[in-house]
């Protein structure tokens, strides 16, 4: 009898919770959009996950029984939070977009470890009924495929943007790829036209089809590089927003479904966005070469001209405007408050300062304005870089820290260029260029820069917060 | 075909969740400044930790030793993916606030 009133009290408090975590998903995914809000946003999205959990945990039954393994669901929450927490916590900004990729594998392979438990579990009345072509075990087979998929290409991604896996190019790698994804496709239809018993005869199949998958994850990340990175993860992390839909259709949970699939379409938004904001389409993401693949046509000619540290405190105190360009050399030598130093002592000379930044400036779009920001840098004095282009030819000085591909003429002058056609920022149209770099190396596109061997510029050899620090003694000295 | 209507039928109301959806998350989404893309994506990507729901159930349900395996490991993923998201993303967002 108590268990039949405490049904009938539990389901509607949980369905209720549900809404409610949905909506303030919605509200939260909302207010992310807007800077003021956005803060408060992810605290709302935030509230409506602990809510969604513990009503779970309290109230969730599967044919009238309740959760059970409750101390074992909460040891694992407490190991997911402290691990979570920790890693979310110490990790330095500049780390943070393999981060957002590592966490987002987390969440691709728990849909996929979902699906895998719940294969064997197909209900034998169900299959008896309408066979394995049901939507029970495409839930399923779709849950594992782009789980594992978004889970072994984030694992991947966080390795490139970590440093430690290169690109790998290889002409046929497409077609490979789109064999793998019909192999894929053809175990989905394989097993669910097979007629048996129970789904646990074809249990074999389901590992396999994983370690498939795995295979297609890693060789559809790994031949992207460069500054599509940001693209793929977006692209993955929708893939796993649609990866937690499919647990949604199978337990018929609406909290699973609306935030996987709000996250699945925002994410594809999303991905398009910053594609735009690049000026590349997704297909051309997905199978085209980005650096290092294409010839360019222009040939170094032309000499570097190298700056002295004085000469170029000079130059920039008797400066009316100077413009930075920050790229993420300035990210890894942490240099970002030393610039911001530079720039107040700048100003307190009367020179106009701004920083002009690039879509893609760092690894990922908004990734600089992050790391400004934590250096107190004023968010009036960014400024995007199609607004501050028509103003860099009254531009007195640009000084590009540690940029390169986002400052190249190459995206505007040779259409043979792989980078053509990217919005860049003109610094070669300002009256002095000065380039702090390591050393020649090239961008992340691996293309050659034109712009260092301009007339107008010199160069400042050297670590970035080194340079910065001798240049702002040099400024204060003058 | 049989197969097919009786699915459309028994998820409809699932079918019309999800489109609706569709067009809410582009809605919701849409005309946001470049400068927030990065926090934007962090935080969807937490709200995808929504799968840990269905892992609770696994783990709740599970009837043998591999299942319950599966099912913490599911969990303790599912975990990291929420509690890690949501947190970075905060991380990000900080930076913005501090000169109000």
């Amino acid at each position: 009898m108590n268990e039949v009133s405490q049904f009938q009290f539990g389901i509607p408090i949980l369905e209720f919770t549900y809404i409610l975590a949905s909506v303030l998903f919605i509200f939260g995914l909302k207010m992310l959009s807007h800077p003021l809000t956005a803060r408060r946003g992810n605290f709302i999205a935030a509230i409506g996950m602990g809510l969604a959990i513990v009503a779970t945990i309290m109230f969730h039954r599967k044919n009238g029984e309740p959760i059970g393994n409750i101390p074992y669901i909460l040891a694992a929450i407490i190991i997911g939070t402290a691990i979570g927490w920790i890693i979310a916590r110490r990790v330095k900004m500049t780390a943070m977009p393999q981060l957002v990729s590592f966490f987002n594998g987390m969440g691709g392979a728990a849909a996929a470890l979902i699906s895998m438990v719940e294969f064997p579990h197909v209900s034998p009345d169900l299959i008896a009924k309408s066979g394995m072509a049901n939507g029970h075990v495409l839930a399923i087979l779709l849950g594992l495929m782009i789980g594992t998929i978004s889970w072994a290409g984030s694992m991947i991604a966080f390795g490139k943007l970590d440093g430690w896996i290169g690109d790998l190019r290889i002409k046929s790698l497409k077609y490979l790829n789109l064999t793998i994804l019909a192999v894929l496709i053809g175990f989905i239809v394989f097993i669910m036209t097979r007629h048996v018993q129970a789904s646990s005869e074809l249990s074999p199949l389901i590992y396999i089809m994983f370690a498939v998958a795995v295979i297609y994850g890693v060789l559809f990340v790994m031949p992207i590089g460069g500054a599509d990175m940001p693209v793929v993860i977006s692209l993955l992390n929708s893939f796993t927003g649609v990866a937690a839909a499919m647990g949604g259709f199978l337990y018929n949970n609406q909290a699973m479904l609306t935030g996987g699939i709000l996250v699945g379409s925002a994410g594809t938004i999303l991905t398009i966005l910053m594609c735009r904001a690049m000026n590349r389409s997704l297909l051309n993401v997905i199978v085209g070469v980005f650096g290092g693949g294409g010839q360019t046509k222009t040939s170094t000619t032309g000499t570097v001209k190298e700056i002295t540290i004085s000469d170029a405190a000079v130059l920039l105190s008797y400066s009316k405007k100077v413009v930075i360009v920050p790229g993420y050399g300035l990210a890894v030598a942490q240099a970002q408050h030393v610039c911001h130093e530079l720039d107040k002592l700048l100003d307190e000379k009367g020179v106009e300062v701004k920083y002009a930044i690039h879509p893609v400036a760092g690894r990922m779009p908004g990734h600089m304005n992050v790391l400004l920001a934590e250096a107190d840098v004023p968010y009036e004095q960014l400024i995007e870089s199609d607004e501050i282009n028509p103003d860099l030819p009254n531009t007195d000085v640009v000084v590009v820290i540690g940029a390169n591909d986002v400052v190249n003429p190459a995206a505007e002058d040779d259409p043979s260029s792989p980078i053509y056609g990217m919005p860049i920022v003109k610094a070669r149209d300002a009256k002095n260029i000065i380039v702090m770099k390591r050393g020649m190396g090239k961008g992340y596109a691996a293309i050659e820069n034109m712009l260092f061997y301009d007339a107008k510029t010199r160069m400042l050899f050297g670590d970035a917060k080194t340079t910065l620090l001798n240049l702002v003694n040099e400024v204060k000295s003058i | 075909m049989e197969n097919i209507s009786g699915f459309f039928l028994q998820n409809r109301e699932a079918i019309f969740l999800v489109i609706l959806s569709i067009f809410l998350g582009i809605e919701v989404i849409s005309h946001v400044p470049a400068v927030l893309h990065t926090p934007l994506m962090s935080g969807a990507n937490a709200i995808h930790g929504v799968v840990i729901i269905g892992a609770i159930i696994v783990m709740g349900h599970a009837d043998n030793t591999a299942s319950m395996i599966l099912g913490f490991l599911a969990v303790v993923l599912g975990t990291l993916n929420v509690v890690g998201g949501f947190v970075v993303t905060d991380r990000m967002l900080e930076m913005f606030k501090k000169k109000e």
